[in-house]
């Protein structure tokens, strides 16, 4: 049920047996070309896709001698942690992660608040100007950032948010929340009316209804939701380049940043601090990949 | 879309109702003091001169503009941009549904394929800059290696600082990042098809290709549409690859309007005709979010 509700990739599966019939009219030698194509074809697109990251680990753990020497064109001579223990010895990159996990933490918290408020109105009750409110959800997230990011900058100086992470989760908070809102009543949408109406007719009052109905069973929604939010945070990179600018508050795609104009000499260290950075987004999105990329879908669509 | 609880009682939910109020009133909030009122002053500013360091210092009218459209590399900027959107959509577009269709074949471990092939999606843009930063090295990098070993070339060269290949290789990098959402937007809706419409059309005498003509084109088409036009709109604000990767150099050769806004903003301290760039950028953008609009709005009808 609830995966339906958002849609899920892999949908009903039963609906599916039909086309697997094949039309009678091709050979079964046609179909085995077929089949090694398909496999083919797949297998490639995983090796440009997972290719590279696992360039970026297996650099990670190589000796910097062997780099130096033979770049990535042979493999390496030993396994080494240097890259590791270097980046978190003399470089501030522990400063970045906190600070990155802080502002994407913040941000998914107060985001969900904002989100789930704004979805359950959306999706339960009719009010006017609902639709005018849909349609600048949708707008907000077409602003181009560059348009934003200097006036933005220029309020949070005379507000002294600049180089917090206050700062920082307040603007993410922005910019996550209309997609989170979306992502949300498309899954409020999906659960069935009657449960609130019952709340309602049983003299629940609509926060009641909100909090004791419609919020327990809004939990996997809040999942997606919160796993996009945390993704958007931590991937962020023109906000926190414009309005961070010491290790008080920038994060860790800035670190990386900073890292590739001053380290590129010493790639084990700079993949290391990738495949840290990578790690916490990419572990996220394969637990929740389903209900998020239907989510995605059905979001972006529908409007 | 209107067929929730609240959809019989209209009449009732007309009244003043503070309950919703307290729900929209965060979304709201945030949305105006981060996204409208931004946007009214970056018109504001893009009319004044206004430094970093000296803040807004006189209104100049029209003069940032009038300079910005003299300026001899506003046609390379305007190029550029048009090159950068086009070139990565394009190759989005095309990846995007041949991906799409390969997902939606029947295949061992799909699910999981499905969820890899989305992870270039989840992943921060310096992170996607960092690797392939490492995989173009003109010198140690992994793809020179290859090429070379293959015969392919004679000597390195260097991607990311060569006049000719800084920016169709960005384009190319963009494209590896963007493919995954297309893929998966289209794969919805492949997934959407109506069986019965693809069996009935089989019953017709269409063979494969006929049933894909006439039956899951059509379905397609106002998905494939919408992810068309949300992707340019994205990809035209995308800064972050050229900014880390190139600086929008070598020379000019990869700056697009809205780097040379960000760069003109933070490099040059000139925040007046930075915002002036942007406001250019967002006018002609508008016209894209107007398709944007309309296309999700008809297709909400119909549903």
């Amino acid at each position: 049920m609830t995966a339906n509700a958002l849609g899920t990739i892999d949908g009903p599966r039963t609906e599916r047996i039909p086309a697997v019939a094949p039309p009678a009219r091709r050979s079964s030698s046609a179909r085995r070309v077929g089949r090694v194509g398909l496999y083919v074809l797949v297998a490639g697109w995983m090796i440009a896709t997972i290719g590279p990251y696992l360039v970026m680990l297996l650099t990670s753990f190589t000796p910097n001698q062997d780099l130096v020497a033979n770049g990535m064109s042979k493999l390496p001579s030993a396994l080494s942690v240097q890259g590791y223990v270097e980046l978190f010895t003399t470089t501030p990159f522990l400063a970045y992660m906190r600070n990155s996990l802080l502002a994407a933490l913040g941000t998914v918290v107060l985001s969900l608040i904002v989100a789930s408020a704004a979805a359950i109105s959306l999706s339960r009750f009719r009010f006017r100007g609902r639709g005018a409110l849909l349609t600048v959800l949708l707008i907000a997230q077409l602003f181009p950032a560059v348009l934003l990011v200097i006036p933005l900058s220029t309020m949070l100086k005379g507000a002294g948010l600049l180089d917090t992470t206050a700062g920082l989760i307040l603007v993410y908070t922005t910019f996550a929340t209309p997609f989170a809102t979306y992502l949300l009543k498309g899954f409020l949408d999906g659960l069935p009316p009657e449960l609130d109406e019952a709340a309602t007719v049983d003299g629940c009052t609509k926060f009641q209804m909100v909090r004791h109905i419609l919020f327990p069973l809004l939990r996997p929604g809040l999942t997606a939701a919160g796993t996009y939010i945390f993704i958007f945070s931590w991937n962020e990179f023109l906000y926190a380049l414009t309005f961070t600018s010491s290790t008080k508050s920038q994060t860790i795609p800035i670190g990386l940043q900073l890292f590739i104009g001053d380290y590129q000499i010493r790639w084990d260290l700079l993949t290391a601090g990738g495949v840290i950075a990578a790690v916490p987004v990419l572990l996220g999105f394969m637990l929740v990949q389903k209900q998020l990329i239907g989510g995605l879908a059905a979001g972006a669509v529908k409007g | 879309m209107t067929t929730t609880v609240a959809g019989g009682r209209g009449g009732a939910r007309r009244r003043f109702d503070p309950t919703i109020l307290l729900f929209v009133s965060p979304t709201l909030i945030l949305l105006l003091v981060f996204v409208a009122y931004p946007f009214l002053r970056a018109i504001w500013l893009s009319l004044t001169k206004t430094t970093l360091l000296g803040g807004t210092v006189g209104f100049l009218g029209f003069d940032n503009f009038v300079a910005l459209f003299q300026d001899p590399q506003f046609g390379a900027f305007v190029g550029n941009s048009v090159f950068w959107t086009v070139g990565g959509v394009s190759l989005q577009l095309i990846f995007g549904v041949i991906g799409a269709l390969l997902l939606n074949q029947k295949f061992r471990l799909r699910g999981t394929v499905r969820g890899l092939a989305m992870i270039p999606w989840a992943t921060p843009s310096v992170l996607v800059a960092l690797i392939w930063l490492w995989l173009l090295d003109p010198n140690r990098g992994l793809v020179n290696t290859v090429l070379e070993h293959l015969g392919i070339m004679t000597h390195p060269v260097a991607w990311l600082s060569d006049a000719h290949t800084a920016l169709p290789t960005l384009i190319v990098i963009d494209a590896w990042q963007g493919i995954p959402f297309f893929a998966v937007m289209v794969l919805a809706a492949l997934q959407a098809v109506p069986e019965e419409l693809k069996e009935s059309a089989r019953t017709d005498g269409c063979g494969p290709l006929g049933v894909f003509r006439h039956v899951v084109v059509p379905s397609i088409l106002p998905t494939v549409l919408i992810t068309l036009v949300l992707r340019l709109i994205w990809t035209a604000n995308y800064i972050d690859l050229a900014y880390v990767l190139t600086g929008g150099g070598p020379g000019i050769a990869s700056t697009t309007i809205p780097l040379q806004s960000y760069l003109t903003a933070y490099k040059q301290g000139q925040l007046g005709s930075g915002a002036a760039y942007a406001v250019v950028q967002a006018i002609v953008l508008a016209i894209l979010v107007a398709i944007y609009l309309r296309l999700t709005q008809t297709k909400g009808v119909k549903r």
